[in-house]
């Protein structure tokens, strides 16, 4: 009978209509859980997710936030941005109280949902550069970090190097980049500074998502840039570290953002990747107090998200510290509407403007010198743009010594002009002292 | 019992051509309508018309165009996702660049854009047939992939080259909330449904089915290929542009040419092949096949209440589709509108079958 499988597809889809959206259970705040554990990017994505799901697992076990419980759904993307919007769609409507979106494309897309159903974004180290500016982008926060500040830290980096700034008057610096928004968003500010020190900028864009770069490095052995910046994610990374070692192109002068940075990215190229440095947002492994509270609630009571040698990788800390900001802010929000109620997307991105990570906090939660204090505000969405440099020996990430911060005085104007020019693209009204008061 | 057309004597011409010669038909397509104009927007909550009713609404619409180009005129094409890139940017220009252009203008703009890149892109099947074709097209989808990534113009010079528009209106209607926008779209391809419709079952439309039953014989009695293939090229690409405006403007709101990549080229290929090759429900049911289905799949789960983790499940619907898709094309190769006309022409006899 060829009814039959119609028949079954019917059913397939009036079910599909039936039921949507159970509600999460009463006083427990509900996060969603972007992630990609399939697809190109899978193996960068997939110790990101742990950690943020870890996290929440470990908060839960502390009895919660104040005694609210959290719970939560992961929902898979795949990277792809039309499946984001699929997921988020989906999710927000179980009272969502904020979205990590996990790509900077899916955030491009919610950035424009975002206000309308008042969920904040969190975008810790990526998303929109110009989304620092609380001004105009009311519910975004890439907090710690963007690709201005990235490339503003890279560059101060390069200087410091060479002995100051100006002596990369002449120099070459070729970019490399994922060739998407991710990709992208840096150029502007690499522009700036190149033209404020007088060094050639060479762009050299790699096509999504990045397995294919022979003529990208073919063009890098020709023109010999005395450095290289790798702005890459997932598999373009080591495919781009297999291809410097063949090119003969030095590692120690190849430097990756902090996307680029990872345990994934250099497994594969081993001691051969010996040398190569990129940004760090986070330091790796468990020898901080908050990491061994994790590895002994969490995964020594069997619920781990993933293998237990993954903890404290480099993108698996990343994934914690998002969790670890959203029930901050969380957590700061119950301060001001209501110690133990489950907050509102609204009341949460309140908490996330006024956060206030200091010394004493970062002590209290076990991050004592693992990251800067973070303190956000009205017009700063971002809270600390401090970054180190971190270095593969071949082994293992070592953590340069120095602390960087993004120059303010380089990046603000830009910042501001792009702000202002999204606003007016999109009819926007810079938020007046009475909003922030809000 | 229910089914059948005795008694129903047409007694003019206009009567015995129209599009649904059986009254039941009428009734049924009438109520259908009805339920997605004015039950649905009552009844659908806002996840459903987001992520599941406007994507397949506008997918439906360029599986359409493809149709036309593919299942009635037979010349393969793997530049679908690029021929809706062409129409999204050129709408993108035309309201980025002309002050108060409308949306409609915009649209048809850039589905009129679409038409020149699709003719374009069209002119070598006057040489070449079948896979060589495929490839040729191919071309365009690479070519306008490295367009948009690369000629800052294309995106106003959007210095991440993602482009995004907003306060997106109709006529003086605000096109904000998800129940607006989704009767914009089924408008659209109500409108696009019934024009194509009409165009297969004309002169043209004839024209195009003898090209692709045997284009030698066509052309032996009088039609001319060139013409038949490249107006197939241009309402096809014109649809397929229209098709790629909604899917930037209204479903995802800020994009960048990944939203059209190859990917989506093969998807809107396999909606075809999987709906029906050469009928305008196909189209549609392939689009409910595509788009529902992994989401379905995705949440069954969920729904009842196994615990299996994301990757596990992200796994199975690909496995489980792909499984699927092949169960479909055994049973059925003409595809689900073939399914259901067969199941038409049994519910005519039922319950006697000879």
């Amino acid at each position: 009978m060829k009814l039959k499988p119609l028949a079954l597809a019917a059913t397939l889809v009036t079910l599909g209509a039936a039921s949507f959206a159970t509600p999460a259970m009463a006083q427990e705040q509900y996060i969603p859980l972007l992630s990609y554990r399939t697809g190109a990017y899978a193996p960068n994505g997939i110790p990101w997710a742990n950690g943020k799901q870890d996290y929440v697992k470990y908060i839960n076990a502390n009895g919660g936030i104040n005694g609210v419980k959290i719970a939560f759904d992961e929902c898979e993307t795949g990277y792809a941005t039309d499946k984001g919007v699929e997921c988020y769609e989906r999710l927000k409507g179980k009272g969502a109280a904020v979205f990590d979106p996990q790509a900077t494309g899916i955030t491009f897309a919610l950035t424009d949902k975002a206000p309308v159903d008042k969920v904040p974004l969190i975008t810790l180290g990526y998303g929109l550069a110009a989304s620092q500016d609380g001004g105009v982008f009311k519910w975004n926060f890439p907090l710690m970090g963007s690709y201005w500040t990235a490339a503003d830290i890279l560059i101060q980096h390069l200087g410091k190097k060479e002995g100051g700034l100006d002596k990369l008057k002449g120099k070459k610096i070729a970019l490399v980049y994922h060739d998407s928004p991710f990709g992208k968003e840096p150029i502007p500010a690499l522009q700036k500074r190149a033209q404020m020190h007088g060094f050639d900028l060479n762009l050299l864009p790699v096509t999504a998502p990045g397995v294919e770069q022979k003529a990208t490095w073919l063009q890098v052995r020709r023109d010999r840039p005395d450095y290289v910046l790798l702005w890459g994610w997932g598999v373009m990374n080591s495919t781009a570290l297999k291809e410097a070692v063949a090119t003969g192109f030095p590692r120690e002068k190849l430097f990756g953002v902090w996307w680029a940075g990872a345990e994934p990215d250099v497994k594969d190229v081993g001691a051969n990747a010996k040398g190569y440095s990129a940004l760090a947002l986070n330091p790796n492994g468990t020898g901080y107090p908050l990491m061994q509270d994790i590895l002994k609630k969490v995964h020594d009571a069997g619920q781990g998200s993933g293998p237990r040698d993954e903890v404290g990788s480099v993108l698996y800390t990343r994934g914690m510290l998002i969790s670890m900001l959203s029930v901050e802010a969380i957590r700061t929000a119950q301060e001001k509407f209501g110690k133990g109620k489950v907050m509102t997307g609204e009341q949460v991105r309140w908490g996330f403007e006024n956060l206030n990570i200091d010394d004493k906090r970062l002590a209290e939660l076990g991050l004592k010198d693992v990251i800067r204090p973070i303190k956000t505000s009205c017009e700063d969405h971002m809270g600390s743009s401090w970054a180190r440099i971190h270095q593969w020996d071949g082994g293992k990430w070592v953590m340069g010594a120095d602390w960087y911060e993004a120059d303010k005085s380089v990046l603000d104007p830009l910042i501001k002009e792009a702000a202002d020019r999204y606003a007016a693209e999109k009819q926007i009204k810079r938020r007046d002292a009475a909003d922030c008061q809000s | 019992m229910l089914y059948r057309e005795n008694g129903q004597f047409k007694t003019s011409y206009a009567a015995d051509q129209q599009i649904f010669p059986i009254l039941q038909d009428r009734w049924a397509i009438g109520l259908l309508l009805l339920a997605a104009f004015v039950a649905m927007p009552m009844l659908g909550s806002e996840y459903f018309f987001r992520a599941i009713l406007i994507p397949f609404l506008i997918l439906a619409l360029a599986a359409l165009g493809l149709n036309i180009l593919v299942g009635y005129c037979g010349q393969i094409s793997l530049g679908t996702g690029a021929f809706m890139a062409v129409g999204a940017y050129a709408a993108y220009n035309f309201m980025v660049r002309i002050d108060g252009m409308p949306l409609i203008g915009a649209m048809l703009l850039g589905g009129l854009s679409a038409t020149v890149i699709g003719v374009l892109f069209g002119i070598p099947s006057l040489r070449i047939k079948g896979l060589y074709l495929a490839v040729a097209t191919l071309a365009a989808q690479f070519f306008t992939d490295w367009a948009f990534l690369r000629i800052g113009w294309f995106t106003n010079n959007s210095t991440s080259g993602s482009v995004s528009v907003g306060n997106l209106s109709v006529f003086g209607i605000a096109l904000d909330s998800p129940v607006s926008k989704y009767l914009f779209c089924l408008s659209v391809v109500c409108v696009f449904a019934l024009m194509a419709k009409n165009l297969t079952r004309s002169a043209i439309g004839r024209q195009w089915m003898a090209i692709r039953d045997m284009d030698v014989a066509a052309a032996v009695i009088g039609i001319r290929p060139v013409y038949a293939k490249l107006t197939a090229f241009a309402v096809s690409s014109f649809i397929v542009g229209v098709a790629g405006v909604l899917w930037a403007f209204v479903h995802l709101g800020a994009w960048e040419p990944a939203a059209f990549s190859i990917d989506r080229s093969f998807q809107l290929l396999f909606m075809v092949i999987i709906g029906g090759l050469g009928s305008i429900s196909g189209a549609f049911l392939g689009a409910a096949f595509m788009v529902l289905l992994p989401v379905v799949l995705d949440q069954m789960p969920h729904w009842l209440g196994i615990p299996i983790s994301t990757a596990t499940v992200s796994h199975l619907v690909h496995m489980i589709f792909g499984a699927l898709i092949v169960f479909f094309l055994i049973v059925e190769p003409h595809g689900l509108a073939k399914l259901w006309s067969v199941g038409k022409q049994k519910m005519r006899l039922w319950p006697f079958p000879h």
